[in-house]
């Protein structure tokens, strides 16, 4: 082990500080954060012997006791395979199944149950489109367009098609607020273009991207699009039918829901059109050994078993968002947001990576000389969890010319509380650092 | 407030990351190799300078986090003056030393990289203190592609 007797830098004893702050009241009141705080039983545990501060959400939200419980309690009293059997627990099973179908098509407000696809998550989800959509309607010299802000997770898939099939891959360029350069993006629809995929919001910036606008500008040439609503979901109300996108991908575990489960929204007729992704049991409705009949949507792209006490969790999770109110959400991330960013303005030697007019609930940034992954390390003996490094997205870090930002992303259980001690964990190890 | 980290940022861990030795391109290297670590983004090129078969020079340019700047920066001044084989001696060591396989790891045997063997508590860590290392070895091995500790 090191020799304890050198001389060390990190004697300092300074205190975590608690800033004053005016909490806006109408919010305070308005919003339940302290039930909301002891519905997360995580939110108690001690980290390096301090109290959490989860600032990681962006990679994956903590979950409420209703989802924990839900879990539980499928597998002790409703658990059996769905849509297979006549006995009475499959039918129980099924039916909860269903249930949490219904309530995404409710939460995001689909026009028909029959467009929610049950997927392991959004990156199964885009895979979907692109190799069950993509491999059907593009072809060699086709193009398909993305933003210079995705997740490798809206990337990459839409590179393997482009090897498949010789398509083009087109990549609309941003600013250096993290904003889309609008223009260059419409410049960038022509009469090659087949698809656009875009971030609803971006997870290593924030940034919401202006879908509506872009969805109208596809549509204008017949181009369906796609959003990638990984980030966007858990911060704001979503509504498939008024932003008028052909597929929305969303992960249950981001939205207070477990891992494994996520959605795949697509309109009914162009699901309809599309073949199969995979093939299974639960996908077909008739079996020979000289031909198969495929089943009527959701299922047709539901192959195997699903993973079905999650996909009830979600449900459950989504029951619990709506009770607070995804406005209600959206108006209180707004105000840590605000704060976060205007405490981090004042340290001296940081930089925000990401200052798009429209941004969610994600502070990415860096800090001059001390690398994000030593600024990880550093907050994690404080018991505040952020993360650091390049966010699943290199060709952003390349286009800021840093190799990983740090970013403290929240979600409805965080407090002002809780970025003071960030920010004054950030000043303290800026001053250690030297 | 960070007494937990003590064991793993040193002084003389601070002192390498704000002035690192032998940061420099050697001009007429005999081995040039860049190592990568994707996850952190620390990217550096490490360069030698050989006289038969002892390290006569070495040096490097490149990013990263404090414990891999001071890695490479601690490794470049320790190599210096020694034969291929004493080196590749050496990195067996402090990869023993800093995965944490051994603990009877005799710390008098690595000198300064003492300083490092903190990183053994810190998994998600150790890739940056190693990196370093793993690109000597592929030098020394006359490896040309680059090396990911991924």
């Amino acid at each position: 082990m090191p020799d304890t007797n050198l001389p060390h830098a990190l004697n300092s004893d300074k205190k975590i500080k608690y800033k004053e702050y005016t909490p806006n009241k109408q919010t305070m009141t308005q919003f339940p954060i302290d039930k909301i705080r002891n519905d997360f039983p995580i939110l108690n545990e001690k980290i390096r012997n301090k109290p959490l501060v989860y600032l990681d959400n962006a990679a994956s939200s903590q979950k409420p006791n209703v989802v924990i419980d839900c879990i539980s309690h499928v597998y002790r009293h409703d658990y059996a395979n769905v849509h297979r059997g006549v006995h009475t627990l499959s039918v129980r099973s099924t039916d909860k199944f269903e249930g949490a179908r219904e309530k995404i098509k409710d939460f995001i407000n689909a026009g028909s149950d029959k467009e929610i696809i049950f997927t392991k998550g959004t990156t199964e989800s885009i895979n979907l489109v692109a190799q069950s959509y993509g491999k059907a309607n593009i072809k060699a010299g086709d193009e398909i367009l993305i933003s210079a802000m995705e997740h490798h997770s809206n990337i990459v898939p839409w590179q393997m098609l482009c090897e498949q099939t010789g398509a083009i891959l087109k990549v609309a360029p941003i600013n250096l607020r993290g904003e889309l350069i609008f223009d260059e993006f419409i410049k960038l629809i022509g009469d090659k273009t087949r698809l656009v995929a875009v971030a609803h919001m971006s997870n290593a910036l924030g940034t919401i991207n202006p879908v509506k606008q872009i969805i109208a500008a596809a549509h204008e040439r017949n181009i369906p699009v796609l959003l990638d609503g990984a980030q966007a979901i858990p911060h704001m109300p979503v509504d498939v039918q008024e932003l008028d996108c052909d597929f929305y991908a969303f992960s249950g575990h981001k939205l207070y829901g477990p891992s494994g489960i996520g959605v795949l929204y697509g309109k009914q007729a162009l699901l309809e059109a599309m073949p199969p992704y995979q093939g299974g049991g639960d996908m077909i409705r008739r079996v020979t050994f000289e031909e198969t009949e495929y089943n009527t949507l959701p299922y047709k792209f539901e192959a195997g078993t699903p993973s079905i006490a999650d996909a009830i969790a979600l449900g459950a999770a989504i029951d619990y968002l709506s009770a607070i109110g995804m406005d209600a959400i959206a108006a209180y991330e707004a105000e840590l947001l605000d704060y976060a960013t205007e405490q981090a303005k004042k340290i001296k030697g940081l930089r925000i990576v990401g200052e798009a007019s429209e941004k969610g609930a994600i502070l990415s940034f860096v800090l001059n000389h001390i690398h994000p992954h030593d600024i990880g390390t550093m907050l994690d003996s404080l018991g505040i969890a952020v993360r650091a490094g390049h966010h699943c997205a290199m060709p952003v870090m390349d286009f800021f010319e840093v190799p990983a930002t740090a970013r403290a992303s929240f979600a409805i259980y965080n407090t002002k509380q809780e970025i003071d001690v960030l920010m004054n964990g950030i000043e303290s190890l800026i001053e250690v650092f030297g | 407030m960070f007494d937990d980290l003590r064991d793993l940022y040193q002084e003389v861990i601070f002192d390498h990351n704000r002035n690192p030795r032998n940061f420099r391109i050697i001009e007429n290297a005999d081995r040039k190799v860049d190592g990568f670590n994707p996850l952190c983004g620390d990217r550096l090129t490490l360069f030698l300078k050989m006289n038969g078969d002892v390290i006569e020079d070495a040096s490097f340019q490149g990013s990263g986090c404090a414990i891999s700047t001071a890695s490479v920066s601690l490794m470049t001044e320790i190599v210096k003056g020694k034969t291929e084989a004493e080196a590749e001696a050496l990195f067996k060591t402090f990869h023993e030393m800093t995965t944490g396989k051994d603990e009877q790891i005799n710390l008098e045997a690595v000198g300064k990289l003492a300083v490092l063997a903190g990183v053994r508590e810190y998994p998600a860590r150790v890739k940056c203190a190693t990196l370093a290392w793993h690109t000597l070895d592929a030098a020394l091995k006359n490896e040309k592609q680059s090396i990911s500790t991924e």
